[in-house]
């Protein structure tokens, strides 16, 4: 309808420039508010969204729960929208434009057929001159589509009509390009043949970490976490996720974490893309590279040795041992990320304390000569040692404040040495008026 | 000539023979030695002291736990005289790291990373000795082979990090008696019963032995002192009433006569 006829029909009409781009923007900004419900959205010009809602509506107590505040919400906003559910993007996509209102916007599992029966071919998205052709034939329901034979109907209406038809019923699948968060760092590569050599995959990892830590630099920020995804040319996906101890732009430290982990993957018959990620970052100012030389000892920069060991050993087997104030000796110790800032803290010196501790406490059989004296023999381990020399002791009373039941608690300590040189930490655990047990703790150099 | 000129060619000849050994054609980066501060001990190291950027091996002499503990301590000991942070290589939980800083290994220095597989270890062992910037790496291993250690020895050349193997078991149980080793020098270490006449608990008494060492004038029998445990800075000392004993002293005069 031209202008000229509008304002012929409806005096005083409101005429505004259509404004396509702007819409389209705006439509992209509602799917990134989408993000909120569901981890997967996408726009769908002209005025439709998708929503992958699998895996987050029992998030908000259920399908319909989830609707309800999604349509809260939105009207909230200004929006007059319409919403359904369905377990394939099409059947969605006609029961929220064509449906009756008085129907339920969900649509229940395998539900399609009898969702979309009743609905105009329209529904199916299909071009209008199609669904003029449809007409010409009798047919503007789907029910009346779905029953027609589908080899003469492919024929005389072309192969997109059943393709739409299938994609509703989910025979077909339909591929949705979900947004991506503007700010995700993201390269990738296809390859026009299928890859599988080790030596071709590692330049790849390597090529495409130059990449990213380009691309990387340009925002000011480095990566924490690389993700790395490889898929296959029978459509598997293979991943593999990378962390590094603090945000780094070192695109041959990247690499050489990533190229470790590369036997992981399994190339099956091929690969044909690779996809690199950094799943999460952090801002990293750009630094001066070494010009001048001061002269002074640079501070070893340990986050690489860290990354490293931690892409071979596992995150948590990397650590340091720092000081905890606690008397008893296995709780005086307690382990810290590697690269936690040192304090300067440590034991305290006048303490003795053995070189390998055993935890628990093994029980030996001691004889001490005297009430409160240290053993004389004992035997640990099936072995007899004679005490020749012996020190203490070094009473640790129990931290009621730490555990219930120590407020009775006590050690004796005593440092013994055998008769061959070896010298033990051993304690009695009462004092020798209650029957006390002997126990082992601990062996120093 | 003066005397001091045999001295030098002598010098002169060691680097170009550790330049051919090396297989390179380029100068050796220049090599660092670490004293123990015992001219008993250090008279018979070539430098006069243990070689910085190389790989060494402690061995308990005898199975028993406390000589492997012992060897952990002389381990830590000798890193604990040198400056910057150190990679230590567990295998089993139950390191106490209080010890360590007994002997004066701060534990600001030191970072572990442990694994309870023995192929895992020598692994990480070699991502930290290829490590530039490290004072040291220490890997508590069962046992090491040729390959595993000739590798280890050229990654520590090559970044200049000092490698300690401490293994936790003397090297005779593995059944075929020593086993090969490119190790630049090997220790065994055993606690042995202080002194009778000491008065008190005072530190502990350790024999020290250098098995073998790369460019040492060692005698048909591997050298060995008694020494008293490492102190709050990691240094070894003689035992002060082993004056008038024969044994130590013989032991010298033959390994500087070699």
């Amino acid at each position: 309808m031209a202008v000229a006829q509008a304002q012929a029909m409806v005096p005083g009409i409101t005429v505004r420039e259509a404004t396509p781009e702007a819409d389209a923007d705006a439509l992209a900004r509602l799917a990134a508010w989408c993000l909120w419900c569901a981890p997967l959205t996408a726009p769908d010009p002209p005025d439709g969204v998708w929503v992958e809602i699998a895996g987050s509506a029992h998030l908000f107590g259920g399908e319909a729960a989830m609707l309800r505040t999604l349509l809260t919400r939105l009207r909230a906003g200004g929006c007059t929208v319409r919403l359904a559910v369905a377990d394939t993007p099409g059947a969605a996509w006609a029961v929220a434009r064509f449906a009756p209102r008085e129907t339920s916007p969900l649509v229940g599992p395998g539900q399609m057929a009898a969702a979309v029966a009743s609905l105009p071919v329209r529904a199916l998205r299909l071009a209008p001159e199609t669904v003029a052709g449809l007409a010409e034939l009798g047919i503007e329901r789907v029910a009346q589509l779905a029953a027609l034979p589908r080899g003469p109907l492919s024929l005389r209406v072309g192969r997109a009509v059943l393709q739409r038809l299938d994609q509703v019923l989910g025979h077909a699948p339909e591929p949705i390009a979900w947004a991506m968060p503007a700010e995700a760092a993201v390269v990738r590569r296809a390859f026009p043949e299928p890859i599988s050599a080790p030596a071709t995959l590692e330049r790849v990892a390597t090529d495409l970490t130059g990449d990213l830590v380009a691309l990387l630099a340009r925002r000011g920020l480095g990566a924490r976490r690389l993700d790395l995804s490889f898929r296959r040319v029978d459509g598997g996906v293979h991943a593999l996720c990378v962390g590094t101890a603090s945000a780094t732009r070192d695109a041959a430290h990247l690499a050489r974490l990533l190229c470790a982990r590369l036997a992981e993957v399994d190339p099956g018959f091929g690969l044909d893309e690779a996809c690199l990620a950094a799943g999460r970052t952090e801002p990293l100012a750009a630094v001066q590279g070494e010009g001048l030389d001061t002269g002074e000892t640079a501070q070893v920069d340990l986050a690489a040795l860290v990354d490293r060991l931690a892409a071979r050993a596992g995150a948590r087997r990397v650590f340091r041992v720092v000081p905890v104030e606690s008397r008893v000796p296995e709780r005086s110790q307690r382990r810290a990320p590697p690269l936690a800032p040192a304090d300067g803290r440590s034991w305290p010196a006048d303490l003795a304390r053995p070189a390998r501790l055993f935890e628990p406490p093994e029980p030996v059989q001691a004889t001490a000569l005297l009430p409160d004296a240290p053993p004389a023999l004992f035997v640990w381990r099936g072995v007899r040692h004679r005490v020749v020399r012996a020190d203490g002791p070094e009473r640790v009373r129990g931290e009621w404040w730490a555990a219930e039941g120590e407020l009775a608690s006590l050690r004796d300590y005593y440092r013994v040495e055998t008769e061959d040189g070896a010298r033990y930490w051993i304690y009695r655990d009462a004092p020798m008026a209650e029957g006390p047990r002997w126990w082992l703790q601990g062996v120093f150099g | 000539m003066t005397s001091s000129d045999p001295r030098s060619v002598l010098g002169t000849l060691r680097a170009r023979i550790a330049t051919l050994e090396r297989g390179s054609g380029t100068a050796p980066a220049p090599v660092a030695y670490l004293p123990f501060g015992l001219s008993a001990i250090d008279r018979l190291l070539p430098g006069r002291g243990l070689q910085l950027g190389a790989l060494h091996e402690v061995a308990p002499a005898q199975a028993a736990i406390s000589h492997a503990a012992a060897c952990t301590l002389f381990a830590a000991g000798i890193l604990a005289r040198t400056q910057g942070p150190i990679l230590w290589c567990l295998a089993a939980r139950d390191l106490f790291a209080p010890a360590l800083a007994r002997v004066g290994l701060h534990p600001d220095r030191v970072i572990y990373v442990e694994t309870y597989r023995e192929a895992e270890l020598l692994p990480l062992v070699e991502e930290g000795a290829r490590f530039r910037g490290l004072a040291g790496v220490v890997g508590e291993v069962a046992r090491t082979g040729l390959t595993a250690s000739r590798r280890l020895q050229l990654c520590a050349e090559e970044s200049g990090v000092t490698v300690l193997l401490v293994r936790r078991a003397p090297a005779a149980s593995d059944g075929a008696g020593t086993t090969a080793s490119a190790a630049t020098s090997r220790w065994s270490v055993e606690a042995v019963p202080a002194s009778r006449r000491a008065a008190g608990f005072g530190r502990g008494r350790w024999r020290v032995g250098l098995q073998r060492c790369r460019g040492a004038a060692l005698g048909s029998e591997p050298a060995s002192w008694l020494v008293e445990a490492c102190d709050e800075a990691g240094r070894l000392a003689l035992p002060a009433d082993l004056a008038e004993r024969s044994h130590p002293q013989a032991r010298q005069g033959r390994a500087a006569a070699g």
